[in-house]
């Protein structure tokens, strides 16, 4: 609930602000008490709240899978062995239908990237007040707790999937290939001086969509989780407004968090087929 | 939305957690998996041959049936045939033993009614050369009408 001395924008706003680790302006270490102190920290900051919630959940994700890849058995599967089974023959079924070529990395960067994602996402679904309030018993003011509200957590793993684009371009194609998809798409000529002023063109042109693939892929679910969970916080505001105005968002948060789930799920699920289309296409011409 | 080292955490959480999963998790699991789609296509295989086997057998055991059958019936005639064989044999033994005994029969018959005809014979020689003496008395020379008395026997 928003605290009785906090007005909605405040309420918000502190809702919005990660917890942040980093340098004061007096030149000492430690953790921002405000969102101002938190941006004057500027880059050499980090967010214990996304790091910490995203480091859990990733390590949750790997915990059940590796105890169910360990006593894997080949007989009849139990429940853990069955799930993380279908989950898997999912993801390779996705792989199968889009990754053309032969990488064994496609397919558990898929899965990392669909499970991963779906947890923080998941983390949406809890109520906005709860784990902050719990947090604040223990003297910690700032706590955002879906990760891929952070622009960080999802810029970071879309710069992954481009770095591995990137590295894959290159290796299957060779420098000069990729490079040649660069400056020598789409407009071609036989004219080599035409050819000539088309490079740059092509470059621009290439060049963009090239840089747009990452960021797409970072801002599509930022941007998704973000809204989400300010509409969350949105009807968390009207808890305060009245009983009639509570009981409404109780139900609003009912729908939403219903609807949410198909968010959840369907960020997850294009962000790995997106990754996983990039990745064909960097092992592929074009 | 600050852009802040959280960023290179992030990526390089991603980058260990792909490489976790690679290792640990997809390897392992797709191994198995994989193992399984074997062992199941194996015993399909396996399943599918027992099929197979079983309608040889099966047309087999009809095969061996139906020649036991054969040899059945086989033994069956030829034992039939036998048999008649020796009821034949049977009958025509007791046909020749019956015709044996019976001309045996029949010489013994025959020795014995000249034996008694013969001592009939003589009997009524005997006899009639008595009755002669009696009827004739002295007349009669015995030895001279020996040759009639005789005559007269062997008529009868």
């Amino acid at each position: 609930m928003a605290g009785d001395t906090l007005t909605s924008s405040e309420y918000i706003k502190h809702h919005l602000t990660n917890l942040t680790f980093g340098q004061h302006a007096d030149g000492s270490w430690g953790i921002a008490h405000s969102a101002a102190e938190a941006a004057q920290m500027g880059f050499w900051a980090i967010h214990l709240d996304t790091m910490f919630w995203s480091l859990l959940l990733g390590g949750l994700f790997l915990y059940f899978f590796k105890k169910a890849a360990d006593t894997v058995t080949t007989g009849v599967p139990g429940g853990l062995q069955n799930f993380c089974e279908w989950i898997i023959e999912f993801i390779d079924e996705s792989v199968r239908g889009s990754f053309t070529s032969k990488n064994v990395l496609v397919a558990p960067l898929a899965l990392t990237i669909f499970i991963w994602i779906f947890l923080m996402n998941l983390m949406d679904l809890v109520p906005v007040d709860v784990i902050p309030l719990i947090a604040g018993w223990f003297g910690i003011h700032f706590m955002k707790v879906v990760p891929t509200t952070d622009p960080n957590a999802t810029f970071g793993m879309a710069i992954g999937v481009f770095g591995l684009m990137l590295f894959y371009s290159i290796k299957v194609k060779g420098f000069k290939g990729f490079m040649g998809e660069l400056t020598f798409m789409p407009f071609t000529s036989g004219n080599p001086v035409v050819q000539a002023i088309f490079i740059p063109i092509n470059f621009l042109l290439e060049f963009v969509s090239l840089i747009a693939k990452p960021v797409s892929l970072a801002l599509r679910l930022f941007g998704n989780m973000y809204a989400g969970e300010m509409i969350f916080i949105l009807i968390a505001i009207m808890y305060n407004a009245g009983v009639i105005l509570g009981l409404f968002g109780g139900v609003l948060q009912l729908g939403w968090a219903i609807f949410h789930i198909l968010i959840i799920t369907l960020q997850a699920f294009i962000f790995m087929t997106l990754a996983i289309v990039y990745m064909d296409m960097a092992h592929n011409e074009h | 939305m600050n852009i802040n080292l959280t960023l290179f955490g992030q990526l390089v959480s991603f980058g260990v957690f792909v490489w976790f999963t690679l290792k640990y998790v997809w390897t392992p699991m797709m191994g198995a998996l994989e193992e399984r789609r074997n062992g199941i296509a194996d015993s399909l295989s396996a399943a599918e041959k027992g099929k197979h086997d079983e309608v040889l057998a099966r047309q087999h055991a009809k095969e061996i049936l139906m020649e036991a059958k054969n040899q059945a019936s086989e033994i069956k005639a030829q034992g039939e045939k036998r048999a008649s064989e020796i009821v034949d044999e049977a009958k025509e033994e007791a046909r020749a033993e019956g015709e044996r005994l019976l001309t045996a029969a029949r010489a013994e018959i025959d020795q014995e009614v000249n034996r008694v005809r013969e001592q009939l014979r003589e009997r009524v020689a005997t006899l009639a050369v008595a009755g002669a003496e009696k009827i004739l008395q002295r007349e009669i020379d015995a030895a001279a009408h020996k040759g009639v008395v005789d005559s007269v026997a062997n008529q009868i």
